[in-house]
């Protein structure tokens, strides 16, 4: 199987380490990767602020770009919640027929990275070895945007050592929101709180999700307060095996 | 009044309203623990009914066909509530809807009025224009009679009164009632109320109210409570005039069964409200003489015409998306500076204003999308909202001012780095080069200036790594070939 990564702007930027661990975690699967240089952005940023015209021109360059790939992975539910929530509206308003046709064709072989794995590949033990205590963090756009339900559970519940431990109210956004955490700063740090409270009482060394947008967010403010949790991208947890640990090789 | 501002027209912008509430423990507190408990009453209820989503389709069918045929209905509600002896006024703003209610009540001679609780009147600013006019507005629901005393505001759209607590409720009662040796318990707190209420109920001749349901089928109106304070205001006075917006309309009655269903499981974790009072028209020796309706428009039919913000008139305020916003949670109602707060608030506020207040409002969410999964009658509030920040942008960047403001001038270099792969490459670079300056030895950055600064406000940012992942994997590639070119395998 060949997939095209969509590495997102800020994965490439920010943390290429994830993307580093999602190649290496699907070639480990068997799965020939392409990754095609023009990429940059979704264009989620700008729609979700209220740059339409600037957030289209992002939309239907991803559609032209990705128009022909067999199938497309993307590390990040946010992303992915965009192309499929989004991009129809934005073509409504302001393509044209041949981009409505082409999307249309195009949104089925998007997945978002877990949704791959189990769906496409089929596979929940992705024969990784992460030996800590692990708290899943759920994105609102894996839950909510996605529906990616039980997917990280199952994946995470295979990998060798790991213990999982459950949050409270795992279903409550950590006060991202993309420009939402610059512009409502305040209230934002407010959720953050809130969502820290919920965290540390897992007492987990890790904290993992699908998004490194949420990650950054909660690392941050974990960082901040000089706190041992730490961050990690669901990818570099499935990366890793017995022989390969994400601290040394990431 | 000494309470926060509920006028979105002259209300600070959402963020600057949240401060002080921010630093308003007592009230953060009294907010997330009232809105638990009800959500868990709601999530209960909603999981013991197996048709849950069902309902929630033909709910929100039912409100998508009212708003595609709303005049039809409108009409037809007219007709026949004229028939059964009310009497319909149509009102295209808030001030001709307050100049019609006044209208009335100086012919009724009225010197006060007894109110049940309704947002639409809080919407028009129908309580200054009362006093103004020298008529005395009694709040009779529990809740808004606390605020009423309390000098202070509403704070969400079901449970007006939810950011205080018993003991601040006995300190109100205490104090305008005379009665310093109330105690907190709740059945002392109800009883005085009932007391104080009670005078009003059988001496004032003339009551207000809002509806939840208009009723085009038979010309009824439905209302929900839960205190029996409401049928008083309705059953007793001589005359009734109801306020409600004209999206209110249902086709049939047997809509009911749907809608009350939901209705009541969304907004207070009950299968039935306790109170679910129907009228239509008059009937002479039961009940008011003279009835009144006021259908009010103040924006709805904008609203109406635009395809994607219509279905915000789907809404029957049950208030669930309240309940379960995080952002609701940490603020309460009053940085909203709107008689409709939370989700539903911040798409509702800036449209019933013609985009002209309130546009910080569809920006006072993180588009977690909470909302919508609740809600019963199938808003999609995220989007909504984010058609609503496009629309503010749109007003904004004709602006000269925000050609400086580094919001924008952040977007539009974002959006011309993004429009090519080696200007992309390029704005990383150059990212790398100029956050190097902020960057501290252990690689963390913590103190940005101007926008940055909201950000390491609380939270630091990792510096960017020396080399993105299309460095990594151009090396790698390139890598790859010269190991295939000597005939090997490529590393892994």
């Amino acid at each position: 199987m060949r997939v095209s990564l969509f590495i997102t702007c800020y994965n490439d930027t920010l943390f290429p380490q994830t993307g580093r661990a999602v190649v290496r975690l699907l070639e480990r699967l068997g799965v020939d990767i392409e990754f095609h240089p023009a990429q940059t952005c979704c264009g989620q940023m700008h729609a979700n602020t209220g740059f339409r015209g600037e957030a289209y021109s992002q939309a239907k360059r991803f559609v032209q770009l990705y128009r022909d790939t067999e199938c497309i992975v993307i590390p990040s539910s946010s992303c992915v919640a965009m192309i499929r929530d989004q991009y129809p509206g934005l073509f409504d308003e302001l393509g044209n027929e041949e981009l409505r046709r082409h999307l249309a064709d195009l949104l089925p072989r998007v997945f978002e990275l877990s949704e791959f794995l189990t769906d496409k590949v089929g596979v929940d033990d992705v024969g990784a070895h992460f030996p800590h205590r692990v708290t899943y963090h759920a994105s609102c756009h894996g839950l909510r945007g996605l529906h990616l339900g039980d997917r990280p559970f199952r994946l995470l519940g295979k990998v060798r050592g790991l213990k999982l431990i459950p949050i409270e109210n795992l279903d409550r956004c950590c006060g991202f929101g993309g420009t939402f955490s610059v512009k409502n700063a305040e209230v934002s740090t407010a959720m953050l709180d809130a969502k820290l409270t919920d965290l540390l009482a897992t007492e987990a060394e890790y904290c993992t999700a699908l998004d490194n947008s949420c990650l950054m967010h909660v690392g941050g403010a974990l960082h901040r307060r000089n706190l041992q949790m730490k961050p990690i991208h669901m990818a570099e947890i499935l990366a890793s095996t017995e022989a390969v640990d994400p601290e040394s090789v990431l | 009044m000494s309470g926060p501002v509920m006028d979105p027209r002259i209300a600070p912008p959402f963020p600057e309203a949240a401060l002080p509430i921010l630093q308003n423990t007592q009230l953060r507190k009294n907010v997330a623990h009232a809105t638990d408990v009800i959500q868990a009453k709601r999530n209960r209820l909603v999981a013991e009914k197996q048709d849950w989503q069902q309902l929630r389709s033909s709910a929100s069918a039912i409100r998508a066909h009212v708003l595609a045929n709303l005049t039809t209905y409108l009409e037809q509600f007219e007709t026949k509530c004229t028939a059964a002896g009310g009497v319909v006024h149509w009102a295209k703003d808030a001030a001709e809807a307050r100049s019609i209610i006044l209208d009335i009540l100086r012919e009724e001679n009225a010197t006060e009025v007894i109110k049940i609780k309704t947002m639409t009147s809080a919407e028009i600013q129908l309580n200054p224009a009362l006093e103004a006019a020298g008529i005395a507005a009694i709040e009779t629901d529990l809740a808004e009679l606390i605020l009423q005393l309390g000098d202070d505001e509403p704070s969400h759209i079901v449970v007006p009164a939810l950011h205080v607590n018993r003991r601040q409720v006995r300190e109100i009662f205490a104090r305008r009632m005379g009665l310093p040796e109330l105690p907190d318990d709740p059945e002392a707190l109800t009883a005085a109320a009932r007391t104080y209420l009670r005078k009003k109920f059988l001496s004032v001749p003339t009551a207000i109210s809002g509806a939840n349901f208009l009723i085009a089928e038979t010309g009824s109106v439905a209302i929900v409570e839960s205190e029996g304070n409401g049928r008083m205001c309705l059953t007793l006075p001589r005359t009734l005039i109801t306020l409600a917006g004209i999206e209110k309309v249902l086709p049939r009655f047997s809509d009911l069964e749907v809608l009350l269903q939901v209705l009541a499981r969304s907004a207070t974790g009950e299968r039935l409200n306790p109170y679910n009072s129907l009228w239509s028209g008059v009937v002479p020796g039961d009940g008011p003489e003279r009835f009144h309706v006021v259908l009010l428009d103040n924006g709805r039919s904008e609203i109406l015409s635009r395809k994607v913000e219509r279905q915000t008139l789907k809404c029957i305020r049950c208030a669930a998306c309240l309940n379960t916003c995080p952002v609701y949670r940490q603020t309460g109602g009053h940085a909203y500076g709107s008689p409709y707060a939370g989700p539903i608030g911040a798409i509702l506020t800036p449209q019933l204003e013609h985009m002209q207040h309130g546009q910080s409002l569809p920006y006072a969410s993180s588009l977690c999308g909470a909302c919508y999964e609740v809600c019963p009658v199938k808003i999609n509030i995220p989007e909504v909202l984010i058609d609503l920040r496009a629309r503010v942008v749109d007003q904004e960047r004709a602006q000269p001012r925000r050609w400086t403001d580094p919001m924008y001038m952040g977007m539009k270099v974002a959006n011309l780095a993004f429009a090519s792969a080696s200007r992309f490459r390029l704005a990383q670079a150059m990212g790398r080069l100029g956050l190097r300056l902020f960057t501290d030895k252990d690689g963390w950055i913590r103190k940005l200036p101007n926008l940055g600064a909201r950000w390491t406000l609380s939270r630091d940012l990792p510096g960017l790594p020396n080399q993105t992942f299309r460095q990594w994997w151009t090396e790698r590639e390139a890598g790859s070939i010269g190991e295939r070119l000597r005939g090997k395998e490529a590393p892994r």
